[in-house]
């Protein structure tokens, strides 16, 4: 009886635990945001969002990140999901298992591990200097593609793994070549994780400010990108930048723009969700 | 006059009647019009998937236009044979062949034949129904045809038709074609995938145990439409529900741990088995 007694209380011990390790992050995060959210309500305005760089904090605004972000991304993503969902491709459909698949898998994991300003590095000496592109937003891209490369092959991976041998099977009994099973039966259906792949992708790629540091991304940019040789900053490193300033009204201008951050990823994620649900809905009914 | 009828190992459905005329000794072919050629001949066909040996030595004939049965306990090979005959089995990583496999006396095996145009001569139907799920139905019945880009629009709705109609499906989902098909009933399901498997308009229909995960009334439907269909097809089904082989075909092979025990008319087969094993299969001692 008292045995089954301890047995209850220690359950509901760990119980309560675990509960306080869901709760305790959540209610971390919310005060930070609201703490961000309240220091950097008063500077959001059209005129913010809309406005370039100025020495006068409350003159400052942040077209140039945002718009720099949005082509960043734009460029990264289409650099990453072609190459990172053609190597998926390979190494799930074309590869032989045997040691090297081994010594790719153990490598790819590693590559997400490695610290982002490792890319930065990798990106100043390969984009920056031996390919010639110079402080451009295409060097910042490539740069960005192959930080995000591991995860959007990682992704693109388990969601072709998920589809079921026996359709690849069914397809082959019908007459179909390899190719033609990867196109038409295996990626249709491992598409919606490899969206998930993605958004994740993305998300990392649009919050990253060393690497692009290190690559030579502007921090104080009048000027709007025109094309993928220009200078270019992003949102974090403006939001960087204004943190690192002795100014105490900067610090209003970097909580609006991390707010404006956010606000820019959660969108594009409810995208990308809402475009994987409406596949999923259309796949099993 | 004497009779004789002419006894190969491999006797085929019907046998060559031969008069013998008494005085010569010659004899003289009488039924030759009736002797069927074999669709496929295996001969020697040994396979392994790694270091173990699942398939030994087998030497079966198929006979164009009727149903072959093959039957045994589970893990005798019986699938593996199959998947030999369309080339399936080499997509296994470590599995392996030896002998060979005529197809209308082509080795298929052979280096200068394409699997993908093998498998579009020889197609097949699997345990489980496995239709497409990001395919309507229609899609599905010509998913095989687009895959070999052999399809033309205008052909599109008549192929459809005549495949579903065959299948036994038509008038159960004539309405709902552009439904996706992993929303039919299993019954249902793997009449579709048996449809898709005749839009192609294979030569033979190979069926890996087509109805074990069906109830009784769609494995009904099924052997139903395989006595519609056989007359036009070189049909192989394994099956391990023996009741199912004594209905459906025409010959039955049996398979034990590998090998070809014994293999004849089905209803000699079923009735007078000549080997201990088949007769001890047949009547539940083991499997």
């Amino acid at each position: 009886m008292s045995v089954r007694r301890k047995e209850i209380i220690g359950e509901r011990v760990f119980v309560a635990l675990c509960l306080i390790a869901v709760v305790l992050p959540l209610v971390i995060l919310l005060l930070l945001l609201v703490d961000m959210v309240w220091d950097g309500a008063g500077r959001l305005s059209w005129q913010f969002l809309a406005g370039y760089p100025s020495r006068h904090a409350s003159q400052a605004g942040i077209l140039p990140g945002i718009v720099g972000s949005f082509y960043l991304i734009i460029v990264t993503a289409a650099l990453a999901l072609p190459i990172g969902v053609g190597a998926a491709v390979y190494l799930e459909e074309y590869g032989r298992r045997g040691r090297l698949a081994n010594f790719i898998e153990v490598n790819l994991s590693n590559l997400a591990g490695v610290p982002s300003i490792i890319y930065g590095l990798l990106g100043l000496g390969v984009f920056v200097r031996v390919l010639g592109m110079g402080r451009s937003l295409l060097a910042g891209a490539c740069t960005m593609a192959l930080l995000v490369l591991p995860i959007v092959i990682t992704a693109s991976r388990e969601a072709i793994r998920t589809v079921p041998d026996s359709l690849r099977e069914g397809a082959y009994a019908l007459g179909a070549t390899r190719w033609q099973v990867t196109r038409q039966v295996v990626l249709p259906l491992a598409f919606p994780g490899i969206l998930t792949g993605a958004i994740l992708a993305v998300s990392r790629a649009i919050g990253e400010a060393a690497p692009l540091i290190v690559v030579g991304a502007l921090a104080y940019v009048t000027f709007l990108p025109e094309s993928l040789g220009s200078p270019f900053t992003v949102l974090p490193i403006q939001v960087f930048n204004w943190v690192s300033r002795p100014q105490k009204e900067f610090l209003a201008n970097a909580a609006a723009g991390s707010v404006v951050l956010l606000v820019i990823l959660l969108l594009m994620n409810s995208l990308a969700i809402w475009l994987r649900a409406r596949l999923q809905k259309r796949r099993t009914w | 006059m004497n009779l004789s009828v002419e006894q190969t190992s491999e006797s085929p459905p019907s046998s060559v009647l031969v008069r013998v005329n008494p005085e010569t000794g010659q004899g003289q072919t009488i039924l030759k019009s009736n002797v069927p050629v074999p669709k496929i001949k295996a001969r020697g066909l040994s396979a392994w998937f790694g270091a173990k040996q699942v398939l030994r030595e087998i030497d079966l004939y198929i006979y164009p236009r009727s149903v072959t049965a093959i039957i045994g306990p589970s893990g005798c090979g019986k699938s593996t044979f199959i998947r030999c005959l369309n080339r399936l089995h080499e997509m296994v990583p470590g599995a392996r062949l030896a002998g060979q496999v005529l197809l209308d006396d082509q080795d298929i095996n052979a280096p200068q034949v394409d699997p993908v145009l093998l498998r579009r001569r020889v197609g097949m139907v699997f345990q489980k129904p496995n239709p497409f799920p990001t395919m309507s139905v229609r899609d599905n019945v010509l998913a095989g045809l687009r895959l070999c880009g052999k399809l033309k629009r205008e052909q599109a709705d008549e192929i459809v038709e005549r495949a579903l109609r065959q299948a036994a499906l038509w008038d159960e989902v004539k309405d709902r074609l552009r439904e996706p098909g992993a929303g039919l009933s299993g019954g249902q399901q793997q009449r579709l995938c048996i449809a898709r498997t005749l839009a192609v308009e294979p030569e033979v229909v190979l069926m890996d145990e087509p109805c074990s995960a069906l109830d009784p009334i769609a494995t009904a439907r099924i052997e139903a439409l395989i006595h519609e269909i056989k007359h036009q097809y070189t049909i192989v089904i394994v099956t391990h529900n023996m009741q199912q082989a004594a209905r459906v075909s025409e010959r039955t092979a049996f398979f034990l741990m590998g090998e070809l025990i014994e293999v004849g008319e089905t209803s000699r087969l079923f009735t007078s088995p000549r080997d201990r094993r088949t007769e001890d299969y047949l009547t539940g001692k083991f499997g």
